[in-house]
Parts: structure tokens; sequence; C-alpha cells
């Protein structure tokens, strides 16, 4: 399959004539782009919108921008949005239902927009994610639709990951920064004497037709290597990485762990690193009526685990305390998403760093979490207490997930 | 979200207490809902208000019969219908008891509060096919003698000999309430209740407090534990596994329960703010 894919060389130019081919077949085509002190995810009209010259600079609760000399377009870590904003809106009409005089009801599922994405600049992180997305939202018994028919419709241009932040840690959530798959074009960009160009290579019909449409020359050797090469390095070059253990049966065994009051103490429930996450797909429903009172919308919004009402129940919340809500995300995210929809739950895009406004690191965490469940493993090991233990609890390296 | 709600007409309001009410529905158009099984829920809709999961606690022909309770704005929209009203209807969703696994064996149905409601139809099931069972038991608690759902019918059940034991309890009893049986937990009803352990399947549904105790008090007499049938709640939005909301550890409420072993649950119930 691989052979007959074209790998070519774009100019910087050519990255332009992609955009407007894109737009010439009626596509939106949504890309990173400056505004309001970060790069964010908006539409494009042209690729000059893109952030060339800009670079960021991360850390556990900060985020700056900061000017590159290269002028580089693809060299700044993930924003504080992710597709799911434009495959999971924020919010989205589910249904309209009206009452007549005679007392009648009746129920028309809401229209949608038909929109073709076309999305550019994807990391191979959000790659990774859109993939955990689509398992959940599209790899059930139930599909959403409104989710599936904008995937299916979109499609995925990468831009392969050379410049990772400090809060990055994808390689030890078994992905990296390279594309391997769910993309339609790749691009890696390579800024050196011998020019600003992007090595790119077709990873579907629909890319090697698209890479048709725009100017390009062969892929040549020394554009390869240095493609490859700076990919490599970017591997070696991760900010954070999660604990070498298996990080499912560490969160499952963790419920009880001292670690989440300490957390709870410094959490503020916000709810941001949902809002980032680029996997996070929780939801809930409103009812809205018009003043007349016979016509309501029903209306699905993104909602927060953090959120008090989220696990409301006749009497109450069912997680009151911090301590339940923080220890349900995380063990969400890293543990039981392998029992819901058979994958991790996190891809290491380093977001809820970034974002969450008092700094928490879920590497930090899942490694407190380790050093306390390891201490007390050994504790019961010497009181002769083994029998849940040290055999349940496999402290290996993880394999990375293909 | 998969599918809109389908409209369906209410014939009958039959006020159960003072806070629960069980609705009759009937499909107010050409198209239906497929077929339920006892232990699966729908999502009940009132208009301009919300939607709701709730148990099927009968199923006619045509008429699924839901019993709600008004804890909420959703509930009590439903709870002040009257005949006639139209509500929308999403469903079958979740999990059945799966009676038929049980076949040749002792029941054992242990009911606490609205906990009744969705083993009623399994009750049903299991009388209309009487031979396929051993001993049926039916142990059902109340928080106090008004609070008991399906008064008429738990009298006629009690009747019954194909019900080898039914009893019924209440948390509290009044001067004057007119309660002259069983006051106290439902789990004191089990050493009254005749069944083999070995050979008996246990269907819970209640208050997670009283299905903890039922079922530990149940594996303590040696019930394996993925005989032990449970229901459980949660909040629901979607119930298509889409909304997050109905989490319990790893298990998605909506698909993968309401109904589950204990062998799953026991562990999930057993800690705190879970």
């Amino acid at each position: 399959m691989s052979d007959r894919r074209t790998t070519a060389v774009l100019a910087r130019t050519g990255l332009d004539a992609l955009v407007q081919a894109l737009r010439a077949r009626g596509r939106t085509v949504v890309g990173p782009t400056v505004r309001d002190g970060a790069v964010v995810l908006a539409e494009l009209s042209s690729a000059e919108e893109l952030p060339f010259g800009w670079g960021t600079r991360v850390e556990a609760g900060r985020y700056r921008l900061v000017r590159r000399a290269d002028g580089a377009a693809f060299a700044h870590t993930a924003g504080p949005q992710s597709w799911k904003t434009f495959l999971h809106p924020g919010r989205e009409k589910l249904w309209d239902a009206d009452r007549t005089a005679d007392g009648q009801l009746s129920v028309t599922e809401a229209p949608r927009a038909h929109i073709s994405y076309a999305f550019l600049g994807v990391r191979p992180c959000d790659l990774r994610a859109v993939a955990v997305q689509d398992r959940v939202l599209a790899g059930g018994r139930y599909r959403d639709r409104g989710y599936q028919e904008r995937r299916t419709g979109a499609l995925l241009i990468a831009a392969e990951c050379t410049e990772p932040g400090a809060t990055c840690f994808c390689v030890s959530m078994g992905g990296g920064p390279g594309a391997d798959a769910g993309f339609d074009l790749a691009l890696t960009e390579v800024v050196d004497e011998a020019g600003h160009r992007f090595l790119v290579r077709a990873g579907s019909d629909a890319g090697d037709e698209l890479l048709a449409e725009v100017p390009h020359r062969p892929a040549d050797p020394e554009t390869k290597a240095v493609a490859r090469g700076a990919v490599d390095a970017a591997r070696e070059r991760m900010g954070r990485a999660m604990p070498p253990v298996d990080l499912r049966t560490l969160l499952g065994d963790s419920l009880e762990a001292d670690r989440w009051d300490d957390v709870a103490a410094r959490c503020l429930t916000c709810g941001n690193c949902t809002m980032v996450c680029p996997t996070c797909f929780c939801t809930t429903t409103e009812e809205v009526t018009d003043l007349t009172g016979d016509h309501a919308e029903r209306w699905q919004r993104w909602d927060s685990c953090f959120d008090l009402d989220f696990s409301h129940l006749h009497g109450g919340p069912v997680r009151a305390s911090a301590r339940s809500r923080y220890r349900q995300w995380l063990t969400h995210k890293l543990s039981t998403w392998y029992e819901q929809f058979g994958s991790s739950g996190c891809v290491g895009c380093g977001r809820c760093v970034t974002w969450c406004p008092v700094g928490i690191d879920i590497t930090e965490e899942a490694a407190a979490l380790h050093d306390e469940l390891a201490a007390r493993l050994r504790q019961d090991g010497q009181r002769g207490r083994g029998a849940r233990g040290v055999r349940d609890v496999r402290y290996e390296r993880k394999e990375p997930e293909r | 979200m998969t599918e809109v709600p389908l409209p369906y007409r209410v014939t009958r309001v039959h006020r159960e207490t003072a806070d629960t009410v069980t609705l009759a529905l009937v499909p107010a158009g050409p198209a239906a809902s497929a077929p339920f099984v006892p232990g699966q829920f729908a999502m009940v809709y009132a208009f301009g208000v919300g939607e709701i999961p709730v148990s099927v606690s009968r199923i006619g022909r045509r008429t699924l019969h839901h019993t709600v309770r008004s804890v909420g704005a959703v509930s009590a929209a439903l709870c002040a219908l009257r005949p006639g009203a139209r509500v929308g209807l999403r469903g079958p969703f979740g999990t059945g008891w799966e009676l038929g696994r049980a076949a040749g064996q002792d029941l054992l149905v242990v009911a606490g509060g609205i906990g009744l409601a969705p083993l009623r139809p399994l009750v049903l099931q299991a009388l209309a096919a009487r031979s396929r069972y051993g001993r049926l038991n039916l142990l059902v608690g109340a928080r106090t003698p008004g609070d008991l759902l399906y008064a008429r019918q738990l009298r006629s059940w009690t009747a019954q000999r194909a019900l080898r034991h039914c009893a019924v309890t209440v948390d509290r009893s009044a001067d004057g309430d007119g309660w002259w049986g069983h006051v106290g937990l439902v789990t004191a009803l089990l050493k009254h209740a005749a069944f083999a352990p070995e050979n008996t399947t246990a269907f819970l549904c209640g208050p997670e407090v009283m299905i903890r105790a039922t079922a530990r008090d149940l594996l303590h007499r040696g019930l394996p534990p993925r005989r032990v049938r449970v229901s459980l709640e949660r909040n629901m939005r979607c119930a298509t596994g889409h909304c997050g909301h109905c989490q319990l550890g790893g298990v998605l409420l909506c698909r993968d329960g309401p109904v589950i072993g204990w062998d799953r649950a026991e562990a999930l119930c057993s800690v705190r703010e879970l």
C-alpha cells in the first residue's frame, strides 16, 4: 500500500496552493493561527494565516508565544483547543419538539449543517486523540450521527512534531512525534540552508489526489533525511514522561490512595483540564422552550466530571468531594477507559498540564500514586500480607499501543 | 445521540404513593419502540422539561408501564401528567435481568422502595412460566407502609401459592397506619425465604446500601457472586454510551448495565463516591 503512496516536497508557497485547492473543493479549512496571545484553531482563508515564525513556551499552568527566527509554521505545541471543537462541538442541537393545539407531540431530529472540513496541521498526538474519540462516539453499538458525519467528511493533514514542549509526554503514552496512521497527508516541516519546505507523504487516496493538484517536486533523499532526523530528535526531547509502569493497573489499584487528598487540596475543580483535553467527550443536555411554550429544543453541550451536577442523583451528587472528582477524571483517563473503549484515554499532548490554572501535572500525580502504591506493597510484603499485591501490579514498561 | 423520542400517549395514571405514579403508555403514532425485556429502561421525555431514564415496570403487548417517583424537575413533570397527555420515549436501553439463565433454579427477588419497579416485570415473567423455575421468593421493603408500590398486586402475590414466599417489611411503622406486618430491614426477611443457595439466582434492586447489605448476606449464605444480579443507578443523559455520566468505574451503566452481576459490581459498590 504505502509503496504507491506519493512522497514529495512542497515549497513554502505550496502550502497556500494546498489551502486554495481544498477551498476550491468546497472544504472548510481549519488550522492553527495566532489570536489573543495563543495559537488557536480557526478557519483559514490562506496559508499566510498560519503561525509562521511563532513558537510557544509552555510549563505547568503557563503558556506564552515566542518569536522564532526560522519562520516555521508548525513549531508550536498544542494550544488550548483541539479538533474536538469541530468534530464534537461544544454545543449541538439534538432535536426540535412541538406541541400542537390538540396536545400532540412531534419530535424531529435537528438538521445538521453539512460541513466538509479539512484540518491542516494536526499533531500526531491529536491524530491519536481523534482515533480515541472515533472509538467512543462512533465505534460502539450506537453512533453519534453528528460526529460520524463530520468525521467521515473530514480530511486530515498532519504536521509531524519537531518542537515538543515542556509539558509533552506522548512518547511515554505509546505515541510519538511522527504520524504513522490516520492521516490523508502528513507534512514534516524542514527549514535549513536549502530553504523552507515540507516533506509530504500521502496516507490515503484522497491525500494522493489532493497532492496531485498542488505544485510539488519528488522527495529528495536530503529532505527526507533531515525530516526524519528532526522527528527522531523530537522523540528524545519530550519535556515530561509518565512513570514507566502499567498505568491501567496503577490507577485501578489506587482508588483509596492518600494522594487524592493531596491533589484535591490544590485542584480548583474548574474543569479546564476536561475542556482542553482532546479526548474528553462528556456532554450534558439542556431543554430550551420558546415564549409560546409550544416549541422546545433539546441541546447537547460539553460537560465536565468536575462539575457537581455531573453525578447528580436524587438527593445530591454521587461525587461530592474534590478528591472523588479528580480521582474520577484521572482514573477514567488512564485506566477505566480501557475497559470502556479498548484503549487509554490519554495521548500525552500535555494540554491539561499547561492549562491547569494551578499547574497540576498528571505525570507528577501518576508518579506520586506509583510511589505510594509501591511503598504500600512493600509494606504489605514485609508484613506477609502480600495476598493482593505484588502479583497484581505489574511494574514493567508498558508496550506502546499500535 | 442516536434517535429522537417517539411520541407515546398516557392512557392511565395510577397513583402508587404520595410521590410515585405508574404511567401506562401506548404509541401515539404508527411507530413503536422495539420490545423491552424486564430490567431494561427507557429515556422518557417530558416536553419542555427534559428526559430521564426510567425502568420498564410492566410490559404489555402495546402498553409500557413506567413507575416514576417525583424527585426532580423531569420526574415531577411526569408525575403530574394526566391521561391523554403525550410523552416522548427512547429505548429500550441496557441489559435485562436475564431470567432465562436461571431456568431450573430457585429465584430470590429482593426489592427496596422504588426498586420494586424494575423487578415487577421479572416476577410477572417468572409467574407466567412458573414450571421453568424452582421456588420463587419475593422480599419487599419500603420506608413506611405508605411507600409500598403495587399494594394490590403485593396482596395478591402474598396469597398466591405460585410464590413460595412473598414477604413485605417496612423500616418504620407509626401508630394508626394500619400496618401489622414486618418492621425492619429487608435483609431481615432473608431468613424466612426458602431457597437452596447453591442453586439460586437472586435479583436485587433498591438503594445501594440495601443492595450491598443483601448481596453480602447472600454471598455469606453461599450464592456465587455472578448469580446475584443487581440493578444500579447513576445520572444518565444519552443512554447510548456517549455522555459519560453513568460511569461506575469501568462500567457504563447505560450500556453494560443497569443490571450487572455482583461479581462485577461488588468492588465498584465498595468505594465511596466512585
